[in-house]
């Protein structure tokens, strides 16, 4: 109770100091415009069904391809980490790619799938894959070796030992990992839809790029916050009961 | 003898361990692990394998539990050589191995669940026993990390015990507790054996738990592992860490691995 109150308060200051800010004078209303300006755009931005309509289509590009992405990037791990030769061709290559920033892939997409949801779809799976094969591959390797032998005299064969014992025993590398993918794929998915001008949706980041287009710095913004407060709820929502599940069963997470 | 005692015979041996050599080969060296072990254990002998630390005692117990493979010689568990770990050789490792992510239920339940001709609802019954059995039936759903390093190996016994095991496999499971909770678990540890019967193969380098567990001590002696002696303890049970038999029988332990130590340069060229 004390906790939201205090979360309350600081986020009315925040709101506050810009308000201030903006009575200051200091840049132009063109460039800061007031909360009450972005409040008014986002309230005209829903009536008009603008925003829902391109957050829908903004979360399907997002859920679709992180899950395809997941789907790859959690058996590619257990392979570099069960393989030699997977780790030294496939392992290599994620370690390599993991470090490209995802705008890097969107010249790429352009040119193989043109102006299309194709395009949009192979930059947030190659956002995606690479951390999660890294974050699986360094969960399994640094499981100690007890718990599969452990497993094995108690008559676990090769498939119920993965199923049973490597994948939830590196469940905490696991779900940071799906964690990190996320974030990449969010971050990957917006500077898709800022480069890519495709007809068939129109999305958060096509709201966002027009903007600034149009030098609406109120649609800019306003944009911007319904970004991170999507970030922020799928991280309530999706992450924080597994994170919970692990502080709890591991004993970790409290000093 | 009697024509009864003739006729039944002596039991059967439930394990022969047939000549088993090991190495280890690494870039820089090669191991010799193990040199020519062979011993017989029969149903329901508490046997004690006892020696210093570095002379094979954890790479025997690997190799009686299928997890390694010898060079040369075999193990047979009644009279088929093993080659696989299985669920007829349980192991009890020094570290609990509990599975974090299971609660204490679940951690018993992992080996019956991969028991066949059981139906579920049994399966939790058995699990239930066996931790009553270990004295932690109010712990069913605490998290691991909520247990002390005693309780983990209660745990830990419950869950070897739960499959019903021909063999139970102990590699120094009590080393890394404070003598207060190992005392407790001795007198734990023979009460089970007692109910249950089970044949026991348990490693340690600490020749009083030795005395006090053991029906037989095999006592090794390193570089390379050796099988050098084996004792008979006949005294009554249950026995008590603390008496004056078991610390006359651990000192006799003592100078035998003391001896062997003296002895190791002219052991080196056979
Ligand atoms: N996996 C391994 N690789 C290389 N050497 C090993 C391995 N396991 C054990 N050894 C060596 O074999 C010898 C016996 O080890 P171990 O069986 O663990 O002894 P103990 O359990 O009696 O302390 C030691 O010298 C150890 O260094
Ligand atoms: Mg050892």
């Amino acid at each position: 109770m004390k906790r939201t109150l205090l979360a309350i308060l600081f986020f009315v200051a925040l709101v506050a100091i810009w308000t201030a800010l903006v009575r200051a004078q200091i840049w132009s209303p063109v460039l800061l415009p007031s909360p009450r300006a972005v409040l008014d755009y986002l309230v005209s931005a829903v009536r008009d069904g603008t925003l829902l309509s391109a957050t829908a289509v903004t979360l399907r590009r997002l859920v679709l391809g992180y899950v395809i992405g997941l789907a790859i990037g959690l058996p590619l791990g257990l392979l570099t980490a069960s393989s030699k030769f997977v780790e030294d061709t496939i392992g290599v290559l994620a370690l390599g790619l993991q470090t490209l920033p995802s705008v890097c892939w969107v010249p790429l997409a352009l040119l193989w799938f043109g102006q299309t949801e194709g395009a949009m779809l192979f930059v947030v799976i190659m956002g995606t894959v690479w951390s999660v094969v890294i974050a699986t591959d360094t969960g399994v390797r640094t499981l100690p070796p007890i718990f599969a032998r452990a497993a094995r005299t108690m008559g676990s064969g090769p498939f119920h030992r993965w199923i049973h014992v490597i994948l939830p025993a590196s469940l905490p590398y696991l779900i940071s990992g799906m964690k990190q993918g996320w974030a990449f794929a969010w971050r990957s998915l917006m500077a898709a839809e800022i480069y890519v001008t495709i007809l068939t949706g129109f999305g958060l980041g096509h709201l966002l790029h027009y903007g600034r287009e149009l030098n609406a710095m109120d649609q800019v913004i306003g944009i911007m916050l319904v970004i991170v407060l999507i970030g922020l709820l799928a991280d309530k929502i999706l992450f924080s009961p597994w994170e919970r599940f692990l502080h709890r069963r591991w004993g970790t997470g409290r000093i | 003898m009697s024509l009864q005692e003739e006729l039944r015979g002596p039991p059967p041996a439930k394990l022969i361990v047939d000549h088993v050599s090991k190495w280890f080969r690494q870039k820089r060296q090669t191991v010799h692990a193990l040199d020519d072990i062979s011993f017989e254990v029969s149903e329901g002998e508490f046997i004690v394998i006892v020696g210093p630390s570095g002379c094979g005692k954890s790479t025997l117990l690997d190799i009686i539990a299928g997890l390694e493979q010898p060079d040369k010689g075999q193990v047979l568990a009644d009279n088929q050589p093993v080659h696989n770990p299985g669920r007829h050789r349980l192991v009890m490792f020094q570290e609990s191995a509990l599975f974090p992510w299971l609660n204490v239920f679940g951690n018993v339940m992992f080996g019956l669940r991969l028991k066949p001709g059981l139906r579920n609802s049994e399966r939790r019954e058995v699990a239930k026993f066996f931790l009553h059995l270990v004295g932690l039936e109010k712990f069913m759903e605490a998290n691991v990390h909520e247990l002390s390093g005693g309780m983990k190996q209660r745990v830990a016994l419950a869950r070897a015990l739960a499959p019903n095991p021909r063999v139970l496999l102990m590699d120094e499971p009590f080393a890394a507790l404070d003598a207060m909770t190992r005392e407790q678990l001795y007198g734990d540890i023979q009460r089970i054996w007692e109910k249950r019967r089970k044949t026991i193969i348990f490693v340690t380098h600490n020749v009083r738990e030795a005395a006090c567990l053991a029906d037989r001590v095999m006592v090794m002696s390193p570089t390379p592992g050796r099988l050098r002696d084996i004792f008979e303890v006949k005294l009554p049970r249950p026995r008590d860490f603390n008496s004056i038999e078991i610390a006359q029988h651990a000192a006799k332990l003592t100078a035998v691995l003391r001896g062997y130590k003296g002895a190791e340069p002219a052991m080196a060229t056979p």
